[in-house]
């Protein structure tokens, strides 16, 4: 444990100070200058933070479930202290995850929240761990608290898969990846259809066209940025990527540690 | 039946630890021990209504080992945990608890048979809400012997009966014997030496 | 063989005991009424659009099986008879036959809502595509018992019921509800119908996964 203690300790440090310390250029030179995204700017400079932590909410939620998992095979309770010790801790990240995306949203769409696909699949995710430990704090015994709140995470985790195809279908998208919201070859063509028929003198007709070509430009109002990282960029993210992954190993381990005492200290009052 | 050093813990207290029993055809078994010396719980584990925390219980019918999932066909138990319906009645309780289980060669001549043998025959189309504690109690017996079970268990067997509900039962018991193997779970002496053997829960 | 007799059995059971007890029957329907009513005195006499109105139907339904659907299990474990159950059933009976007795009543349920939402907003619950709605309803009627079955199984054995249920459910039942009522949305504006077979699909899919995952946990569940 003393690896991943030590090696997220110097990643992240590492990935915090170039990240914030590398500066950009609009066509860079070497490997001491990020590029510069149109759209975003010196913004883009949280994906080297938020994605990390958003991912290591996604490896906490399936670290937890494999040892619930785990559980229901072997009756062993210190799988569920694992268990129950990565769900907390996968709280935590999809909080941070949820506040640091809050943010760039606020800078980068105007707003705190707008129901893109993966901000819902966050929200879902923060709902599904508020339920898990909802359930756990409602059952007295320790063997059913165990049992039942495995069963509830592999519950949930079999709504997953359905999140990455269902939610981009229904709703628009704003992060990288997404679809845009209306082209402009559509918005041209409204906008051509409202002319004519101002030019041919209808005027019911030419507002309705024109309301949809203000309906469009509004939808695209907020374009969907095509993230490309640079070759250096991509190395930190990785890097960020992997200490936060050590983070979260050390933390459990923590974690695990002290649930542990804690359970053997209550056994011993009994 | 044989039951190698079961123990079972709860919450993490230990409620029994490595209790062996072996039992068969035409043997029989008193479970006592004080209040909360897990009777009940070792009841439960027999009847495969929970599983033991180490050792196991295995069975056997003829020779043959017993799936688990067949053991509902061989196995009848009276407990104050196990509860009937209370919106049908006393015949329609068997028939619907027979039909589910997917008893074989149960007919309404057997639910008579066994209605008549614990006494409710002329109240049989009574709601159980109706019921008197004592009626439910020997519903409870009706239910157990209804698919002639090879094994029969009966935690606090005598709850709430009279006297001719404590004779009913000297017969069901009387009859197990001879056909099965039996199990009581009690705190009663006379109950107790009702059978051969006697194992004393909670003496650690 | 003795699976499906015991199942069958289990069910006819349940539906007896029901009809009966009335436990679950006229609680779901007085709560599709206020519901309805409730949201009716909100639009007053504003025109509402097609998605806000399959949005609203499916909110009606969920909140209607949500005060209503536990009632399988819980019922059996107030009732003490979760042991004589345990005693002559084998847990996948248990689990199909209270599975299809949810099913059954969740169809019930959109059936009353689709009637009172057709007679209360004449002019705009239209349904144009009948085959999208008969499908969507139906799908997402299973889609719905099979996830709130397996739930309800699980808050039975907690000690705060009522409460536990909707915040237990509704994060599993997301993905279905957001399918559901974009097909609804696509029923009620006349589109095609294989405008639709992505959500059917969906649906189909999501049914499948819970209810093969359900069968496999249920056990856990279930003995202890």
């Amino acid at each position: 444990m003393k690896f991943a203690k030590y090696g997220s300790i110097t990643l992240i440090t590492f990935v915090l100070v170039a990240g914030i310390a590398i500066p950009l250029s609009p066509s860079p030179q070497n490997w001491l200058q990020f590029p510069v995204i149109p759209g975003l700017e010196e913004k883009a400079r949280n994906i080297l933070y938020h994605v990390p932590v958003a991912w290591t909410t996604v490896v906490a939620f399936l670290v937890s479930t494999y040892y619930g998992f785990r559980y229901l095979k072997t009756r062993d309770i210190d799988y569920d202290i694992k268990s129950v010790s990565a769900a907390g801790l996968g709280f935590l990240f999809c909080f941070l995850a949820t506040v640091t995306g809050a943010l760039w949203a606020k800078f980068n769409w105007g707003s705190f929240w707008n129901w893109d696909p993966r901000e819902t699949s966050i929200f879902v995710l923060l709902l599904i761990y508020g339920a898990y430990f909802a359930l756990r704090s409602a059952l007295e015994t320790e063997e059913k608290r165990a049992t039942l709140s495995a069963v509830y995470s592999m519950i949930a985790g079999i709504t997953v898969p359905f999140f990455i195809f269902v939610m981009p279908r229904i709703m628009t998208g704003l992060h990288p990846g997404a679809k845009e919201v209306a082209d402009p070859a559509a918005i041209s063509k409204a906008q051509a259809i409202a002319d004519s028929a101002i030019a041919v003198g209808s005027k019911t007709f030419a507002d309705s066209a024109l309301a949809t070509v203000a309906q469009m430009n509004v939808g695209s109002a907020v374009p969907v940025v095509q993230l490309k990282m640079s070759p250096n960029m991509l190395v930190i993210f990785l890097l960020g990527l992997l200490g936060f992954t050590l983070l979260f190993i050390w933390l459990l381990n923590v974690r695990v540690r002290l649930a542990r005492m804690e359970y053997e200290r209550s056994t011993h009052h009994e | 039946m044989t039951a190698t050093g079961v123990t079972k813990e709860f919450n993490r207290r230990t409620i029994f630890r490595d209790v062996s029993i072996s039992l068969s055809q035409g043997e029989s078994l008193a479970i006592t021990g004080r209040n909360g010396s897990g009777k009940s719980t070792l009841v439960k584990v027999v009847a495969g209504l929970l599983s033991a925390t180490r050792g196991k219980v295995e069975y056997a019918v003829d020779g043959k080992p017993l799936e688990i999932e067949n053991l509902r066909y061989h196995i009848g138990l009276v407990s104050p945990y196990l509860q009937l319906y209370d919106e049908f009645s006393g015949s329609e309780n068997l028939e619907l608890l027979s039909k589910i289980r997917s008893d074989v060669g149960i007919d309404s001549g057997r639910i008579q048979q066994v209605l008549e043998t614990v006494g409710l025959w002329e109240r049989r189309s009574d709601y159980v809400r109706t019921y008197s504690s004592g009626m439910k109690q020997r519903l409870k017996y009706a239910f157990a012997v209804l698919h002639r079970p090879s094994l029969l268990i009966l935690d606090e067997p005598t709850s709430n009966l009279d006297h001719d509900g404590i004779a009913m039962v000297k017969k069901v018991v009387d009859e197990q014997k001879k056909q099965g193997v039996l199990i009581v779970a009690t705190n009663d002496a006379d109950e107790a030496g009702w059978c051969s053997a006697n194992i004393e829960l909670g003496k650690h | 063989m003795s699976q499906f007799s015991g199942t069958y059995a289990l069910i006819r059971k349940d539906i007896h005991s029901e009809l009966r007890t009335r436990y679950a029957l006229n609680a779901l329907l007085m709560f599709v009424v206020t519901a309805v009513a409730t949201i009716l005195f909100a639009l007053r006499s504003d025109q509402p659009t097609s998605s806000v109105l399959s949005g609203l139907y499916w909110v009606v339904v969920f909140f209607t099986a949500m005060s209503g659907l536990s009632r399988t299990f819980v019922s059996e474990e107030e009732r003490g008879t979760t042991m004589t159950l345990q005693l002559v059933a084998s847990p996948s009976t248990v689990y199909f036959a209270k599975l299809l007795f949810n099913t059954v009543l969740t169809f019930s349920m959109t059936i009353a809502v689709t009637i009172l939402y057709m007679t209360v907003f004449s002019n705009a619950f239209v349904i144009k595509t009948f085959s999208i709605f008969a499908g969507t309803v139906v799908l997402g009627s299973l889609g719905f018992a099979s996830a709130s079955t397996i739930i309800a199984a699980i808050v039975a054995k907690a000690n705060t019921r009522g409460t536990l249920y909707p915040v237990l459910s509704f994060p599993i039942l997301i993905v279905l509800l957001m399918t559901v009522m974009n097909a609804t949305t696509k029923a009620l504006d006349g589109e095609e119908f294989t405008s639709a077979l992505p959500d059917f699909q969906i649906l189909v899919g999501y049914f499948l996964a819970m209810t093969g995952g359900s069968y496999l946990l249920f056990e856990y569940v279930w003995k202890d």
